[in-house]
């Protein structure tokens, strides 16, 4: 998909949204439902729990041509397996930090919380995510850090990376 | 390499008028390993899932992606087609929501095209990886659990025991019966609602089947449908209810008597050791702790002295039991809202004579304070003018709840035809923003209100101020004619909004499960499912699914027992199959995956593995299938990477997400 408008040269850019199946997918239904109106800029991706998401996916997606990535899950308290959102929050604080660390803009990683029935919630979020990533321009924008970002991917496991080592150690015994 | 089919829904327009579907399906064609790609007006009716099927049988098909409505709406049909007339496996399916996140919120096709084809692409990157996945048969518990004894547990209770199913129906107050039978008449047809409701409560009492707890909470859920560990604490009685014999000598002996009733709405006064009503059910005494003065201060003992078979015991406990139930259902009702707090302006609570319509019920009930005379409760006179306002606190987002309460404007109308009935000459003024009726009979009911000669005037009332002659002076303005309206009343019923009762919130914690943002449970669909839950096994009934009236309450609670009998009827049930699993080859027995879950479904076990063709005995972590959820929280915290959610697989995630990004 080109990057760019064809006509008006403007920048699209590639959000990614990893939403929880039972709050913040709900929420985003409920926004299709109502015909609530928002950018075509963000993605959703489902998966069962915040909690499931793991920072390698966040980093696959910085890294392979995602401008900004979203995520979602249900509101504190409120999650449907009890604690994932307690545990995702955890993670993505650390991550968030480290990938600001990496000198990337704060606006490129964000975790937010929606409900199922918070469907003008879902499609302000994506609107001000949205407007957020328009105005800092592509990822590219954030070209020293991305040198930095690679280094951050080489220190988190990658099923790939498993792989390889796995066969190393087996070779070696 | 998998051999994919793509298949595109036109959704009549509702996706082919802002997605452009033959050219979804045409770059489909393109994607690594798409073996076809095609579109069909309606892919979820039985012509579409015909084509689907004879697709499959005649390309050879491996892996599926439909592109449609949200997987929320037609997953599961989707799959069951695949179960049932294909050879593939039900979970080789991805669903690629271009209607809800796609269609419905971009207006043309310039935009929703290339996003449904990015949705797709990540869709069939997804599929790719999909692998088969089987389910297995988990046994179901034949009990019922009905968290509320108000008459939508009642009826559910009845009607699952009635089915042969054992049900317990656990209550917080000292009976059961809710608010029906604190009700006088019951609209339209002003059936004695008591008369009506407390049979249900003596027919439940007396079932076989039914087990009854009452002041009780439910604090503790575990498990899963079929199969739920519920833990109960039934609060002290200090009354031995297997040797009372409700004879009442305890009550009438008691000397604290100057205890508001709540049944009575704090209108009458109750006594330490009481009963709420003559027909409550369980037809036995308990003692309020906060008042007994042998409890509080230690001295008294009245009651124990004068029962005739020594029920009493000071030295009663809490008792906590753990029981199994397969199914349960939500009946937690409603509470009316506290307008005392919210209503400076029609007196806050400081003018005796405005009531709310509740405190109406038990003024104009036989067995009410005043036996069924309707009376000032600040000196006993018989009103001559009595004005009603309706939506106090419903459809008020400002000071109350956004939401229309429902049965207001039907009982408000009940409530001016027995004031008229009773009080002759007594006019009536009922001030309304809206009246609405929708029922059977009850828009004749409203307008055989209007032709007694109940005064109906649209507007609010914006003050009610209480003149020194202790008449009510209520002032506000009829909206119709424009005019300043001011009555000098002798009597004001504020006809206040349902509200979630307290603890809705942590009860919705408790049986992990949501609540809208008014406060009241989520049915898993509005109009498909909305007896049941998202949570399996977990069923609504009456009002703490939202405001309806007995009639609706009744219905709800009616299927909401057909839900529960159509699963207790099975022996067993299918689990789901989308669980974490382990590796053994390469997990490190570390155990941050027992720590994390939930659900305590991971243990750390022995194994014997042949690792390089040698046998050694390690720890490593095994899943309970029946227990894990699925959540897939283990799978991020596991160090070496070797546990994995089935359905959602690690590799499967990764390709969707470069799918799109370099897309």
């Amino acid at each position: 998909m080109p990057r760019d408008n064809e006509q008006t040269g403007e920048f699209t850019p590639k959000i990614l949204a990893f939403c929880c199946n039972w709050c913040t997918y709900a929420g985003a239904d409920l926004a299709g439902l109502n015909r609530m109106n928002y950018p075509a800029d963000v993605k959703v991706l489902r998966v069962p729990c915040s909690g499931r998401v793991n920072p390698q996916y966040v980093l696959k997606a910085l890294q392979s041509g995602c401008d900004g990535v979203l995520v979602c899950g249900c509101h504190p308290g409120d999650c449907h397996y009890s604690t994932g959102n307690y545990y995702a929050k955890r993670r993505m604080m650390i991550f968030k930090r480290m990938v600001e660390f990496a000198g990337l803009s704060p606006e490129r990683f964000q975790i937010r919380w929606i409900s199922g029935s918070e469907a003008g919630k879902f499609r302000d979020t994506v609107v001000e995510v949205s407007e957020q990533i328009r105005a800092l321009g592509p990822m590219e924008n954030d070209a020293p850090s991305r040198a930095a970002i690679d280094a951050v991917a080489g220190t988190v496991a990658s099923p790939e990376a498993d792989e390889e080592l796995f066969a190393a150690a087996k070779e070696a015994i | 390499m998998s051999r994919i089919g793509v298949f595109v829904c036109h959704c009549g327009t509702n996706i082919a008028g802002t997605v452009d579907v033959e050219a979804v399906a045409d770059a489909a064609r393109q994607m690594p390993n798409v073996a076809y790609a095609g579109t069909n007006k309606y892919m979820c009716s039985a012509q579409g899932q015909d084509y689907i099927v004879d697709i499959i049988k005649e390309h050879n098909l491996d892996r599926v992606v439909i592109a449609s409505c949200s997987p929320r709406m037609h997953e599961r049909l989707f799959r069951k087609v695949l179960a049932e007339k294909t050879d593939l496996n039900p979970y080789l399916l991805e669903v690629a929501n271009i209607r809800e996140q796609c269609s419905w919120v971009h207006k043309d096709k310039q935009i929703g095209t290339p996003k449904a084809i990015n949705l797709v692409a990540m869709a069939v990157a997804k599929a790719d990886c999909d692998t088969q996945l089987f389910t297995h048969e988990i046994p179901v518990t034949k009990r019922a659990l009905i968290i509320g004894g108000g008459i939508a547990g009642i009826q559910a209770a009845l009607d699952i025991a009635d089915a042969g199913f054992p049900v317990t129906i656990v209550e917080r107050k000292t009976t059961i019966g809710g608010k029906m039978p604190m009700l006088d008449k019951t609209f339209p047809t002003l059936d004695c609602s008591a008369c009506i409701s407390t049979p249900k409560m003596s027919e439940c009492e007396a079932h076989p089947l039914i087990e009854i707890k009452t002041l009780s909470e439910v604090e503790k859920v575990e498990g899963y449908i079929g199969n739920f560990d519920v833990t109960i604490r039934e609060k002290a009685k200090y009354i031995d209810y297997d040797k009372c014999t409700g004879c009442g000598m305890c009550e009438t002996k008691c000397p604290q008597k100057k205890i508001p009733s709540e049944f009575n709405q704090g209108m009458s006064t109750r006594t330490a050791v009481y009963k709420p009503f003559p027909q409550a059910v369980p037809s036995k005494p308990t003692i309020d702790a906060d008042h007994c003065r042998m409890l509080t201060e230690g001295k008294c003992g009245v009651c124990a002295k004068v029962c005739p078979t020594g029920a009493i015991d000071y030295q009663d406990v809490d008792r906590v039991t753990t029981e199994r139930y397969g199914a349960i259902v939500l009946a937690t009702g409603y509470e009316l809202i506290d307008w005392t707090r919210l209503y400076g302006e029609y007196g806050g609570g400081r003018y005796a004579d405005v009531i709310s319509g509740l405190q109406f019920e038990r003024l104009v009930n036989a067995s009410g304070p005043t036996e069924g005379h309707i009376l000032r409760p600040s000196d006993g006179t018989e009103p001559k003018t009595m004005v009603i306002v309706k939506c106090v606190g419903s459809r008020d987002p400002h000071k109350g709840v956004p939401y229309c309460s429902r049965a207001c404007c039907m009982y408000g109308a009940k409530h001016a035809h027995q004031f008229m009935d009773k009080v002759p000459g007594g006019k009536c003024f009922v001030f309304y923003m809206d009246v609405r009726t929708p029922g059977k009979n009850y828009d004749e009911f409203y307008m055989n209100t209007l032709h007694e000669g109940a005064r109906y005037i649209r507007g609010r009332i914006s003050k009610i101020t209480r003149r020194s002659d202790g008449k009510l002076v209520c002032l506000g303005e009829d909206t119709l004619s424009g005019n300043v309206v001011e009555v000098d009343a002798d009597m004001v019923v504020l006809e206040t909004a349902m509200v979630p009762p307290e603890g809705a919130k942590k009860l919705a914690q408790t049986v992990n499960t949501q609540l809208g943002p008014e406060g009241f449970f989520t049915e898993a669909h509005p109009k498909l499912r909305p007896v049941e839950t998202n949570t399996g096994g977990l069923y609504l009934a009456g009002t703490a699914q939202g405001p309806k009236d007995i009639p609706d309450t009744v219905a709800q609670a009616g299927a909401a027992a057909a839900k529960v009998i159509g699963l207790l009827c099975k022996q067993s049930i299918e689990s789901n199959p989308m669980v974490a699993h382990v590796d053994d080859s390469k997990c490190s027995g570390c155990g941050a995956c027992v720590d994390i879950c939930p659900y305590s479904a991971v243990t750390l076990v022995e194994k014997t593995l042949r690792e390089n063709s040698r046998k050694v005995t390690r720890t490593v972590a095994q899943v309970n299938e029946g227990l894990c959820q699925g959540c897939g929280a283990c799978t991020v915290a596991c160090r070496p990477g070797a546990s994995d959610l089935l359905g959602f697989n690690d590799e499967g995630i990764m390709r969707e997400v470069e799918a799109y990004a370099t897309r």
